[in-house]
């Protein structure tokens, strides 16, 4: 099974070590930026990422109304009523607004996770990999089972014991998460210490960690950096979900899931409170798999043929 | 072969093993787990005669002892909600959940092959950009979102399928088909990637001169080598599709396992989500198992290993 | 019109590759005939069009890449570039057959030999299973399978590399094809299995009275085997002449490299120098305006920088070189 679940990871991940590109950064950041316009999803991608980020950012600020601001009088406007261009909620909320301020969590509960799951996931991985033996035997398996269990089930169950909240879904997610990196780090890590160049070092006694920090892990930086994107957007939608059920972020705090929930109720008459936060989150994990897409292409020489 | 299924057989064990060791340590993340199962209101005593009734007050081993025995005589205890044995009401719920997953399973499978096969012979084409941005669509779309949008066209705007509740196939086709999505999306994307690559196989090419005329070398032959891989992928998709409908359930209120282990998680019930959780891993692991085993009777270069 | 010894007629043959990077002449106006009961060697270094040559007799190139941009291929009066998919199917593995180089991937893996050696019986006869099955059987005897019958249910992984190019053969001689074209069969195997395989495409050859176009880079298969011979060179024939002329009378520049950077004795017995054609194969997109081999030639004046030399026809052979200027007839 380990070794049938690792084929399929490095399909939908396919590892290649980093090319160097030669030159100062200025002429690298040119080098992407031209690759980003010649390559047409990549770019209306990182287009869609960059407005949903600045929206995060600047949220509140460019938000018309205050999202938390009630008035029933003004309740399940539909879309392009007067003043609310994407209508109100059942407590007459503007709902432009609440996504516009819904979009920092979101993207913060993805930032957050991924370099959280990141960093550990890399450095269990590195130590797996690395050290092998009976302590990867042991960080193998626990990674395979948790891999094979449901994701957002685990999710759900951590955030059942441990309670609501955004620190609590974040640390539910990184939990959950972790596995997908050190997997990764962990197969990328044994076909290194194959290389020669690492055997070398060994043989000429360089020390441990410097070995895997100067040889090591700028080599992990592609296969990270891929994952990472791709694994962003699932943590959102795990998010999202997780909080459509109820077990994330708590209303009155408007984040996308939660208004999904409050909508649900209203299905059968007010279609645009179920409607619009849905479209903000899928805009959001196609923006990010778009440009996960590209930087895979454009990172992996393999990937390309 | 023999010997295959008994390694399997006992890895399959191992899996379950640690699935146990996890949930044991997941329970006790916020160190004691006695306040998960007392409602808030519990008074002192209350809680410390349940902790000595449960024996968290005992070493930590001795603990997972007991647990280890609850598990293996299928002892989960009884559900604090509704006084009944836990086991038998995750039972009965479990072939709803199942009749989803896997009705979902076999959309994904019957819509991802036609498209990826076409997508992947007809590459650069029409067919192919749409092909291509079905799969990323539905991989970024939220599955529950997915459920709403489908409830509001086709349950409330023209009133085909029943909007939820469960017990006939009129109701099933709304939920598999929103749970097949991204399995579907994640399906035609490997069968596109996975023709193409086959398609340039010498043996293609070895075929082609024989005369045979191209939908015989299409779904004949290259499907063949196609689908073998497949399998793993939509075996190891079976654990993320039973995780998933437990959204799924709660969207379209379908009597499954899902539903009773959100109930259960919400009621803080947790000698039920104790039991339900262990059932979805052990169906994960058992489906796995078959997976692997019938992986090695389509694939003859793995039979006579 | 061929007469009616000639199988198979290669009229100026153009196939070129339109590839992001600008057109790329694979072959640039190729002729040549294959009679009846005969083997014509097409030789050259990789890259020179012979293999593009042989798919484009088979209709094999990859469509949307490669397409014939002129000439003809006439086989039994039927111009191939002319008709139809469907009829080119029924000549492809039926009067027509090929076997390709790496019998380690040329089977596919997830069918059985049984599976795979049926197909062409399917495309071009009306015979049952089991007329099928005896067919097979009779074809897998007669390349030399031992125990055809289990062999028949095997699958490809099971076999050895010799086994699977008998394997290759006998999917090729199926339907008794008239012509064969052999793409390097021998090149990925071991060198005594090399021989056993020539011997049995020779044989079988001899016995069916079938034509052979056989491509390979290897002279030593080229003297062992063919009645004729094409040397390529970069899209274009450089030399062609019956199997001793080239052995004994080379003309052309490149020819006379090929054969001294193969080994072997020279007539006093002694070992000869192994000699290498310096340079490699110009790059597509980086053509001499001139002769193609010109860059390589050790013969070359400065004529052969500026202009294409014509092929002229000589005594014994044709040759594609400025040097037979004064000593042949210009045909192209």
């Amino acid at each position: 099974m380990a070794k049938k679940l690792e084929d399929v990871q490095t399909q939908q991940v396919t590892v290649v070590q980093t090319s160097q590109i030669k030159g100062s950064k200025k002429s690298k950041f040119n080098y992407y930026l031209k690759e980003l316009i010649h390559h047409p999803s990549g770019f209306t991608g990182a287009i869609i990422l960059v407005i949903v980020i600045l929206v995060g950012i600047f949220g509140k600020m460019i938000a018309p109304y205050d999202p938390m601001a009630m008035d029933l009088g003004l309740k399940l406007l539909p879309p392009l009523s007067e003043g609310h261009i994407l209508g109100t909620d059942q407590l007459g909320r503007d709902i432009l607004s609440r996504i516009i301020v819904g979009t920092r969590v979101s993207l913060i509960i993805g930032g957050v996770t991924v370099i959280g799951a990141g960093i550990i996931g890399t450095v269990i991985g590195i130590i797996s990999g690395y050290f092998r033996g009976w302590i990867d035997a042991v960080i193998m398996r626990i990674v395979d089972v948790t891999l094979s269990f449901p994701f957002i089930l685990m999710v759900l169950v951590i955030s059942t014991v441990l309670g609501a909240g955004l620190k609590n879904i974040i640390f539910a997610l990184i939990i959950a998460g972790w596995v997908a990196f050190a997997r990764i780090v962990r197969s990328e890590v044994l076909a290194l210490r194959e290389k020669e160049f690492i055997i070398a070092s060994i043989a000429t006694g360089v020390p441990r960690w410097e070995i895997i920090v100067k040889h090591i892990l700028p080599n992990l930086f592609t296969p990270i950096i891929v994952l990472a994107s791709l694994q962003t957007a699932n943590y959102i939608i795990a998010e999202a979900g997780v909080s459509f059920l109820g077990f994330g972020i708590q209303p009155p705090t408007p984040a996308w899931g939660n208004m999904l929930s409050e909508g649900r109720d209203f299905i059968f008459s007010s279609w645009w409170l179920i409607t619009f936060p849905g479209i903000a989150i899928l805009l959001t994990t196609l923006g990010i798999n778009l440009v996960g897409d590209w930087l895979r292409d454009v990172l992996d020489p393999e990937y390309k043929k | 072969m023999l010997g295959y299924i008994l390694k399997r057989g006992v890895q399959t064990l191992i899996v379950l093993f640690i699935t146990v060791v996890l949930v044991f340590f997941i329970i006790r993340l916020t160190g004691d787990p006695t306040y998960l199962y007392m409602p808030d209101d519990a008074t002192d005593e209350m809680v410390e005669e349940f902790r000595k009734q449960m024996g968290f007050d005992r070493p930590m081993y001795m603990q997972f002892g007991n647990f280890l025995k609850d598990v293996v005589t299928g002892d989960f205890g009884e559900s604090i909600m509704y006084r009944q044995d836990a086991l038998s009401m995750v039972l009965a719920k479990l072939p709803a959940t199942f009749q989803l997953a896997f009705g979902a399973l076999f959309i994904a499978i019957m819509v991802a092959i036609p498209i990826g096969v076409i997508s992947a012979y007809k590459q650069n084409t029409i067919f192919d950009r749409i092909g291509t941005g079905f799969t990323i669509v539905g991989q970024a779309i939220p599955g529950f979102w997915l459920g709403l949008l489908l409830i509001l066209l086709f349950s409330v705007t023209i009133k085909l399928f029943p909007s939820g509740g469960g017990g006939s196939v009129l109701h099933l086709i709304l939920p598999a088909v929103t749970l097949a999505a991204h399995s579907a999306a994640r399906f035609a994307r490997f069968t596109r990637s996975t023709m193409l690559d086959v398609l340039r196989k010498d043996y293609i090419r070895t075929v082609k001169s024989t005369g045979a005329p191209m939908y015989s070398i299409l779904y004949k032959y290259a499907l063949k080598n196609t689908l073998i891989p497949l399998i793993t992928i939509a075996a190891l998709d079976l654990g993320v599709l039973l995780g998933g409908a437990v959204i799924i359930e709660f969207v379209f209120s379908w009597p499954g396992l899902g539903q009773l282990l959100l109930n259960a998680m919400m009621g803080r019930d947790f000698p039920v989500v104790i039991a339900g959780v262990f059932f979805i891993a052990l169906s994960v692991s058992v489906i796995n198992f078959f997976a692997d085993i019938l992986y090695g009777l389509v694939n003859p270069q793995v039979r006579l290993k | 019109m061929p007469n009616g010894d000639v199988v198979l007629k290669v009229n100026n043959l153009k196939t070129y590759f339109h590839t992001s990077r600008g057109t790329i002449k694979a072959v640039d106006g190729v002729d040549f005939e294959v009679k009846k009961g005969k083997t014509v060697g097409l030789v050259g270094e990789s890259g020179c069009g012979k293999s593009v040559t042989s798919l484009s007799i088979m209709g094999l190139l990859p469509k949307h890449l490669a397409k014939i941009e002129d000439g003809g291929i006439n086989f039994n009066g039927v111009d191939l570039t002319n008709i139809s998919d469907r009829e080119l199917r029924g000549i492809r593995g039926n009067e027509i057959s090929m076997i390709f180089q790496e019998p380690m991937t040329s089977l596919n893996p997830v069918f059985t030999i049984g599976q795979q050696l049926s197909e062409p019986l399917k495309q071009h006869t009306k015979m049952n299973k089991l007329e099928k099955k005896k067919r097979i059987i009779e074809i897998l005897t007669l390349v030399g399978i031992p125990r055809p019958e289990g062999v028949y249910s095997q699958y490809p992984h099971q076999l050895s590399g010799g086994m699977r190019q008998r394997v290759m053969i006998s999917l090729a001689m199926l339907c008794n094809p008239k012509l064969l074209i052999a793409d390097e069969p021998t090149t990925a195997l071991d060198v005594t299995i090399q021989a056993q395989i020539l011997e049995l495409i020779k044989e079988i050859k001899d016995r069916t009275n079938m034509s052979v176009v056989l491509i390979t880079h290897d002279l030593g298969v080229v003297a062992e085997m063919c009645d004729e011979v094409i040397i390529m060179y970069a899209g274009k024939i450089v030399e062609k002449a019956d199997v001793k002329t080239i052995f004994n009378l080379p003309k052309h520049p490149y020819t006379k490299g090929l054969l001294k950077s193969r080994p072997g004795m020279s007539q006093s017995g002694r070992k000869q120098k192994l000699e290498s054609i310096p340079g490699s194969v110009p790059r597509p997109d980086e053509m001499p305006i001139g002769c193609t081999f010109a860059p390589r030639c050790p013969f070359a004046m400065e004529k052969c920088f500026s202009e294409k030399p014509p092929l002229y026809q000589l005594e014994k052979q044709v040759s594609r070189c400025w040097l037979h200027e004064n000593e042949g007839k210009e045909i192209f």
